[in-house]
C-alpha cells in the first residue's frame, strides 16, 4: 500500500494485440506491463494471472484472477476478472457456515453474482499467487513471500459454501503453474537444483547471462533503502523480466515448473528458494560458501515457525544442552527429517497452548533443525558453526528473560530492518533475504502466539482485545410474578417483534429503502419527531426486515451503518466511524473524509449499497456544516449508491440551521413521527402486555391520557406503569391486589410529575422561609423581580422581630441564601459580592405564597 | 425512601433490569448516607452476594466535582471498572476512541449474562454542564436498551434539575426521582442531638459512659441548651451544622472538665454564629474604623452609590477639622495605605478591575459592611475614642 501510495505507476501494454473486435473496436491483449516510476521497476501481468484490485480498503485489496484485458473504443485499458472473495468481505453471519478457522491467507471463489467483473486496468496493483488446495488439506503454514500468497478451497456464491469443481480447481492449478513460470521466473528456475543438482550445474552455465545480473542485484539491494517486502518482491520480479529475455532460460523455466509446484505443496518451497538463491550464487563466490551456509540456516529457521514449535511443543523446557544435542542428531539424518517436519506441520496446533515463552523464542533457535537440507547442497563442517550459533542464542534466550521476551525479539525486528547492522555487512550475502524472512517471523510471533506472551507492553494485543464486562456469577432471576413479569415487557429496552401505531410510518420508510434498493441508487429521507415516538425503533425495524428480505434474495444485499450524533465527541468523528464501519480501517477524522469521499465518488467493482442512518443529525452541526453537507453530498454522486435515513428532532431542522446548500442536497423526502394519541399509547401498553393481566382497563387508559396530554413520549408512558407495578407490588405486602388500580397509576403520576418546590419549601427551616418571604416583601416594595441581599436583610431583620425571635447575623444570612441558591430555589450570582448579590427567585411568587401561607 | 432505592437497586442486581433514578435533596440531607446504606444493605442480602464482589468492585462514584469533563470521567468509568488491563498500556487514545470503547464493552453485555453495574453520579448537576451531555445520554441510553444491565444514580441538591436535562436525555431518564427534605420537627431534633452526643454501649470504660450519656439527657432537658438548639433550629436544618457545633463544644473539652455543660454549647454557638466581616472590623486601626465610617456616611448620603477614595478622603478631612479631638491628622499616602488595607480585607470592593489608566484615588468602591454591621462592630470595638463612636451614631444633621 505504502509503495503504491508512494510510487506513480505507468499502465502499457505488453505485447502485440492477440486479436482485435473491429466491431467493438476493442483490442485485446495477453499481458500489461505496470511500471512504477519511483523505483524503476515493472511488472507484467499476464492472462491467467492472479492480481490484487485497488478496493475500499487500501490495506486488504480486492483478490481477482485476470481473464481478459482489453482497449476499448475510447482507448480506455479494460480488465476482465474472475473476483475472488477474501474472508472479511464475506458477512459475519455467513462466516459461521463454514465452521472452521479462515486463516487471512485464504480467499473463495467468488461465483456472487452482480458484482462487475469489468475493471480498469488501472486498478491492478500487482500479481500474486493463489493456489488451490483440497478442503481437507491444511493451508501450509508458511507463508511464502509473506501476503502474496493465497489459497482457496473452497467458492462462495452469496449464501453458501461449495467445494470447487474439479475442473475449476484444475484450471486455477493450471493458472498457477503458468504463472509461476512468468512472474516468479528468478525464483522457479532455481527449485530445479532440489531435483536435480546437475541440472543446477547446467543451470548455471546457461543463465550465465543473468547471473552476474543477479549479483548486481544483490549489491543493488544491499544499497537499497526500501527493505520493504514489496519492493523485494518488484526486485525479484524485475530479475524474472530480465530471465524472460533470455529465451532459452525461459524455457528451462518452463520445464520446471510442475516440480516447483509440487515443491509447493509441501510448504517449504520459499525456504528452498532462499536457500537455493543463495547458493546459486555460491560458485561465483566459494570462498563465502561457508558463511552463507550458516545464515542460510538462520533464514530457514525463522519462518517456518509452526512446525518447529510444534515439534518442540513435546519437550517445552528443554534446555540448551538439549537442543544442541537435538540438531547434532538432525545433523547426521537426511533429508526424511525434514518431511517429518512437514507432516508434523500438519498436525493440530493445539499444542501451541503449552509453548511457554522459551518457546516463544524457541524459532531462533531451532534453525539448525532444518539445517540437513541446507546441508545436502553444502559442507559438513558448517554443523560445528551451527552448534556455536545455538549455544548463543540459547544464551540470548536466557538473558531476555521471560519479561523482557518480546522486547528482545523487536529488537530484533529492527536489527533486521536496518540495512547496515554491523553483523549484515559481515555476511553481506545474507541482506538479500533476511529482513523479509526474520521480519515474518517477527510479524507472525505475536499474532500467533498471544496467549503465550501475556507481557506488559505489547501494544499489539490489547488493539485487538475486544472489551467486555465480566460474566455475573448468578444467573439472572427470571420474573417470578406477573406483575414481575409485566415490569420486564414494559422495560424499554425489550423491543416488541412489531411496532403498533407505526405501521403507516414503517411502510413509507422501507418503500423508500427498498426502492432505492433496487435501482441501486443513492437517497436521502429526513426523519423528525419529537423524543420517545419511536423514530430509531421504526428504522432499526425496518433495516431488520430489509437484512432479512436481503437473505431471502428479495432485494439486493446491502451494508447497515449507524452512527449517532450523541455519541460521536466531535462531528468530524462521523467520518472515522463510517469508514470503519465499511473497511475496519481506524484513520484520523481528515484522512478518513478524503478516503469516503474517493470511496463514494469513484465507481468500485464490487460495490455493495450502503444504509447509512444519522440519529442525532443535529449535533452533527458545525460553523460550516461541512460535516453535514459531505454526507448528503455523497448520495448525490452516481456511484456511491448510498441511502441516508437521518434523524433528528426539530421537523423544521433543514431549514432553521443548515445552509440552502446543505438543504437542497438533503431533498424533499421528509417524514415526521407525530407525537401518539392516547390511543395509540394505550395500544402500545396492552401490546406489550398480552397475555398478561397485570393492569386494569381503566388504569392503563389514565396513563394514557396523562402522557398524551404532555408529551406523546413513549418511554415516559412505559416508565409510568412500570413504576406503578412497583407501587402495586409495595401494597401487595399488605393487602392482595394482584392488578395495577387507578390508585398506583395515579400515585406514580403524581410522583413523576409533582413539583417538588412546594415541598421543598414547607421543609425548609424557619429562618429560610422568613428569607423568602423578606424576598417577597421586597419585590413588593421595589416592584422589581430582583434584589440585593442588602435589601432583603432589612426585612428579614424586620420580619425576626415582628416573630419575635433573635435577628441573624449578616453571616448567616449569607449561609441561608446559599442554601436556598443551592437548591435552586433562589437564583443568585456569585458569593464574592457578598451583600451586594443580587438575588432572583426561582419559581413563581405565588408558589411561594401557597407554600408558605399553609403553615 | 430507603425501601424504594433498596427495590430499585435489588432489581438490578438480582433480575438484572436497567434503571435510573435521582435523589434529590438539600445540603446535608443524607443523599449519599442514604444511598450508602441501601448498598450496605444490600451487600447484605443473601442473593446479592454471590454477585457481591463484582457488584462491590463496580461502583463508579463519580463525584461531579473531580469530573470536570467527560473525558476525565470516561478515563475514571474505565478505570474503575476495571477494563484498563484490556486497554492496558495503550496510551489512552483520543476521546472519540475511549468512547468508543466504553460503548462497545457495555454492549457486549446482555440482561442476562453480564454482571449489573452501578453508576453513582454525585452532584449530578455538574455532569449536566458537560458538552451535549453526552456522557449522561449514553448512559441513560444503555439503561434504556438491552445491553449491560447498569442503574445509573445521580444524586443533586438542585430541585430543577430536571429541566437543565436535555430533551433527548430528558426522555431517555426513567422519571424516578426521591427527594430527601429534612422533614424532622424540633422535638426529632433534639434526639438526634442525643443520640449523636451520646457514647455507644461498647465503649470500653462503662461507668464514663454512663456518665457521660446521663449528662447527655440532662442537658437535651436543660433550657439553655434548648434555647440554642432551638435558635440553631430555626436557621438551618442541616445536621451537618448541628454536628459542627456539638464539635466545637466536645472541643473545649479537657481532663479536669470532662463533661459538655450548656455554657460549652452558648460559647461554641456563638463562635458559630459569629458574623465574621464584623470580627473582622475589630481587628481594624482606628484610621482604618475612621475610614469605615466615613464610608458608611457616604453610603448614607448617597443611598449605597459607588465611592472613591478621594471621596472617602474629603468625609474624613471633615471629620478631622470639626469633631475631632483625639484623632491626629494623617497624611494623604497614610490614608491611602489604610485604605488599601481595607481593600486587602475585602471590606471595600472595586466595582471593577483596576486598569493602569485609571488612577486609584478614583477607582470606584463599594462598601461590603452593612451599618449595624459596623455598629455592632463599634461596641465591642476595645479602646475607641468616644468621639470618633459619636461621629459614627451621629446622622448626617452633623454636618
Amino acid at each position: 500500500m505504502n509503495t503504491r501510495q508512494q510510487s506513480k505507476l505507468t499502465y502499457s501494454w505488453y505485447g502485440k494485440p492477440l486479436s482485435s473486435d473491429r466491431k467493438l473496436r476493442n483490442l485485446q491483449y495477453k499481458g500489461i506491463l505496470i511500471t512504477s516510476e519511483s523505483n524503476k521497476t515493472e511488472t507484467c501481468v499476464q492472462l491467467g494471472d492472479f492480481i490484487l484490485v485497488e478496493g475500499v480498503n487500501a490495506d486488504k485489496p480486492y483478490v481477482a484472477q485476470l481473464v481478459d484485458l482489453y482497449e476499448d473504443g475510447a482507448q480506455h485499458k479494460r480488465a476482465v476478472v474472475q473476483w475472488f472473495c477474501r474472508s472479511e468481505e464475506i458477512p459475519q453471519n455467513k462466516r459461521k457456515l463454514l465452521k472452521r478457522e479462515i486463516s487471512a491467507q485464504e480467499v473463495f471463489f467468488d461465483q456472487v453474482l452482480g458484482y462487475d467483473t469489468d475493471i480498469a486496468a488501472e486498478t491492478i496493483i500487482e500479481s500474486i499467487m493463489i493456489k488451490p488446495l483440497h478442503l481437507s488439506e491444511e493451508l501450509p503454514t508458511i507463508a511464502l513471500n509473506k501476503k502474496q500468497t493465497f489459497y482457496v478451497k473452497q467458492s462462495w456464491d452469496g449464501k453458501c459454501f461449495k467445494v470447487l469443481s474439479p475442473d475449476t480447481f484444475s484450471r486455477l492449478k493450471e493458472a498457477n503453474n503458468k504463472k509461476a513460470v512468468i512472474t516468479n521466473s528468478s525464483k522457479t528456475f532455481i527449485p530445479s537444483d532440489i531435483l536435480t543438482p546437475v541440472k543446477k550445474e547446467t543451470e548455471c552455465v546457461v543463465g550465465s547471462a543473468t547471473k552476474p545480473k543477479k549479483v548486481d542485484m544483490e549489491i543493488e539491494s544491499k544499497h537499497s533503502t526500501s527493505k520493504s517486502s514489496l519492493a523485494k518482491e518488484r526486485h525479484s520480479q524485475r530479475v524474472a523480466d530480465n530471465d524472460i529475455k533470455t529465451p532459452t532460460a525461459r524455457k528451462k523455466l518452463e520445464l520446471n515448473s510442475p516440480t516447483r509446484s509440487k515443491g509447493r505443496l509441501l510448504g517449504c518451497e520459499v525456504l528452498g528458494l532462499l536457500d537455493d538463491d543463495c547458493d546459486a550464487v555460491a560458485p561465483l563466490e566459494p570462498s563465502a560458501t561457508k558463511r552463507k551456509v550458516k545464515f542460510t540456516s538462520e533464514i530457514l529457521g525463522s519462518p517456518p515457525k509452526i512446525p518447529c514449535s510444534n515439534d518442540k511443543s513435546k519437550s517445552t523446557s528443554e534446555s540448551a544442552e538439549h537442543y544442541q544435542r537435538f540438531s547434532d542428531t538432525t545433523q547426521l539424518s537426511s533429508y526424511t527429517k525434514v518431511k517429518d517436519f512437514s507432516e508434523k506441520d500438519r498436525n493440530p496446533p493445539g499444542k501451541d497452548d503449552i509453548l511457554s515463552l522459551v518457546g516463544y523464542q524457541k524459532p531462533r533457535s531451532q534453525s539448525p533443525v532444518l539445517v540437513p537440507r541446507s546441508r545436502r547442497t553444502c559442507a559438513q563442517r558448517t554443523s560445528a558453526l551451527i552448534a556455536e550459533q545455538i549455544s548463543m542464542l540459547d544464551q540470548e534466550d536466557l538473558l531476555s528473560g521471560s519479561d523482557s521476551s518480546y522486547s528482545s525479539s523487536s529488537e530484533e525486528e529492527e536489527d533486521d530492518d536496518v540495512p547496515c547492522t554491523p553483523e549484515k555487512k559481515t555476511k553481506s550475502s545474507r541482506i538479500l533475504s533476511t529482513p523479509q524472512s526474520s521480519r515474518k517471523s517477527a510479524v507472525h510471533t505475536p499474532a500467533k502466539t498471544p496467549k503465550k506472551t501475556p507481557l506488559p507492553g505489547t501494544p499489539r494485543t490489547p488493539r485487538n482485545a475486544t472489551p467486555e464486562i465480566p460474566r455475573r456469577i448468578q444467573a439472572a432471576q427470571e420474573p417470578a410474578s406477573v406483575l414481575e413479569e409485566a415490569r420486564l415487557r414494559l422495560h424499554v429496552s425489550a423491543v416488541p417483534e412489531s411496532l403498533p401505531c407505526r405501521e403507516e410510518e414503517f411502510q413509507d420508510i422501507y418503500n423508500f429503502v427498498e426502492s432505492k434498493l433496487i435501482d441501486g441508487t443513492g437517497g436521502c429521507m429526513y426523519i423528525s419527531g419529537v423524543p420517545g415516538t419511536g423514530k430509531t425503533a421504526t428504522v432499526h425495524e425496518v433495516i431488520r426486515c430489509l437484512q432479512q428480505a436481503a437473505e431471502n434474495d428479495e432485494v439486493p444485499p446491502f451494508q447497515f451503518v449507524e452512527i449517532n450524533g450523541m455519541k460521536l465527541t466531535d462531528p468530524h468523528q462521523a467520518y472515522v466511524q463510517i469508514l470503519e464501519f465499511l473497511t475496519g480501517q481506524k484513520v484520523t477524522a481528515t484522512h478518513a473524509a478524503v478516503l469516503l469521499a474517493k470511496l463514494f465518488s469513484t465507481p468500485g467493482p464490487k460495490r455493495k449499497t450502503t444504509v447509512l442512518v444519522v440519529d442525532e443529525l443535529d449535533l452533527l452541526w458545525t460553523r460550516k456544516q461541512n460535516v453535514m453537507y459531505n454526507l448528503f453530498d455523497w448520495p448525490t454522486q452516481k456511484h456511491s449508491r448510498l441511502i441516508i435515513l437521518a434523524i433528528a428532532n426539530t421537523m423544521d431542522l433543514p431549514e432553521r440551521i443548515m445552509m440552502n446548500r446543505v438543504a437542497s442536497r438533503l431533498g424533499l423526502t421528509r417524514m415526521s413521527f407525530q407525537p401518539y394519541t392516547y390511543k395509540q399509547l394505550q395500544q402500545i401498553i396492552s401490546s406489550r402486555l398480552k397475555g398478561v393481566k397485570a393492569f386494569e382497563e381503566d388504569a392503563v387508559q389514565l396513563v394514557s391520557r396523562k402522557v398524551a396530554a404532555l408529551s406523546g413520549d413513549a418511554r415516559r408512558c412505559l416508565d409510568i406503569c412500570r413504576r406503578a407495578t412497583e407501587i402495586c407490588e409495595f401494597a401487595q405486602h399488605k393487602r392482595t391486589p394482584e392488578i395495577v388500580r387507578m390508585a398506583h397509576v395515579t400515585e406514580a403520576i403524581d410522583e413523576m410529575f409533582s413539583s417538588p418546590y412546594v415541598n421543598a419549601i414547607r421543609n425548609a427551616s424557619l429562618h429560610e422561609q422568613i428569607f423568602l418571604k423578606a424576598i417577597l416583601a421586597e419585590f413588593r416594595r421595589a416592584g422589581v423581580e430582583e434584589a440585593t441581599v442588602q435589601q432583603v436583610y432589612y426585612h428579614h431583620v424586620a420580619l425576626c422581630r415582628m416573630e419575635g425571635l433573635s435577628s441573624p447575623t449578616v453571616s448567616e444570612i449569607m449561609a441561608i441564601c446559599s442554601r436556598l441558591g443551592a437548591c435552586r430555589l433562589l437564583l443568585v450570582e456569585t458569593s464574592s459580592k457578598y451583600l451586594h448579590m443580587r438575588v432572583r427567585l426561582n419559581i413563581s411568587q405565588d408558589n411561594v405564597m401557597y407554600a408558605l401561607k399553609e403553615e | 425512601q430507603h425501601r424504594h432505592l433498596l427495590e430499585l437497586l435489588k432489581r438490578t442486581t438480582v433480575h438484572g433490569e436497567s434503571n435510573s433514578a435521582l435523589i434529590i435533596g438539600p445540603r446535608g440531607s443524607g443523599k449519599s448516607a442514604l444511598l450508602n446504606h441501601v448498598l450496605k444493605d444490600l451487600r447484605e442480602m443473601k442473593q446479592v452476594r454471590e454477585n457481591l464482589l463484582e457488584f462491590f468492585m463496580k461502583n463508579p462514584f463519580l463525584p461531579g466535582l473531580l469530573q470536570t469533563n467527560d473525558k476525565v470521567a470516561l478515563k475514571e468509568i474505565t478505570r474503575q471498572l476495571q477494563l484498563e488491563n484490556v486497554v492496558g498500556d495503550k496510551v489512552f487514545g483520543s476521546f472519540a476512541e475511549n468512547l468508543a470503547f466504553l460503548l462497545e464493552a457495555l454492549r457486549k453485555g446482555n440482561r442476562t449474562s453480564s454482571c449489573p453495574i452501578l453508576f453513582v453520579l454525585d452532584e449530578f448537576d455538574l455532569f449536566v454542564h458537560h458538552k451535549n451531555q453526552t456522557l449522561l445520554y449514553n448512559l441513560f441510553d444503555i439503561s434504556q436498551s438491552a445491553q449491560a444491565p447498569v442503574t445509573v444514580i445521580g444524586l443533586t441538591c438542585r430541585q430543577d434539575i430536571l429541566e437543565l436535562l436535555e430533551k433527548r436525555v430528558k426522555s431517555r431518564f426513567s422519571h424516578r426521582q426521591i427527594y430527601l427534605m429534612n422533614s424532622f420537627d424540633f422535638k426529632q431534633y433534639i434526639k438526634i442531638f442525643q443520640k449523636q452526643l451520646s457514647l455507644p454501649p461498647e465503649f470500653p470504660d462503662e461507668s464514663f459512659a454512663q456518665k457521660w450519656n446521663n449528662n447527655v439527657q440532662h442537658l437535651s432537658e436543660d433550657k439553655a441548651v434548648q434555647d440554642v438548639l432551638q435558635n440553631l433550629f430555626q436557621h438551618t436544618k442541616d445536621l451537618r451544622s448541628l454536628h459542627l457545633l456539638l464539635m466545637l463544644a466536645v472541643s473545649a473539652l479537657t481532663v479536669h472538665h470532662p463533661l459538655p455543660t450548656a455554657a460549652d454549647l452558648q460559647e461554641a454557638r456563638r463562635q458559630h454564629r459569629g458574623d465574621s466581616k464584623a470580627n473582622l472590623v475589630h481587628g481594624l486601626s482606628v484610621l482604618e474604623i475612621c475610614l469605615i465610617i466615613a464610608m458608611k456616611h457616604l453610603n448614607d448620603v448617597y443611598d449605597g452609590e459607588p465611592f472613591n477614595f478621594q471621596m472617602v478622603y474629603n468625609e474624613f478631612q471633615k471629620f478631622i477639622q470639626r469633631k475631632a479631638h483625639s484623632m491626629y491628622n494623617f497624611e494623604k499616602p497614610v490614608v491611602m495605605k489604610a485604605f488599601e488595607h481595607l481593600l486587602q480585607l475585602e471590606l471595600v470592593q472595586p466595582l471593577e478591575r483596576p486598569s493602569v489608566r485609571a488612577q486609584r484615588e478614583y477607582l470606584l468602591m463599594k462598601l461590603l459592611l452593612d451599618s449595624s454591621q459596623i455598629m455592632d462592630a463599634l461596641q465591642v470595638y476595645p479602646n475607641c475614642p468616644t468621639d470618633v463612636k459619636q461621629w459614627a451614631a451621629s446622622s448626617l444633621s452633623w454636618l
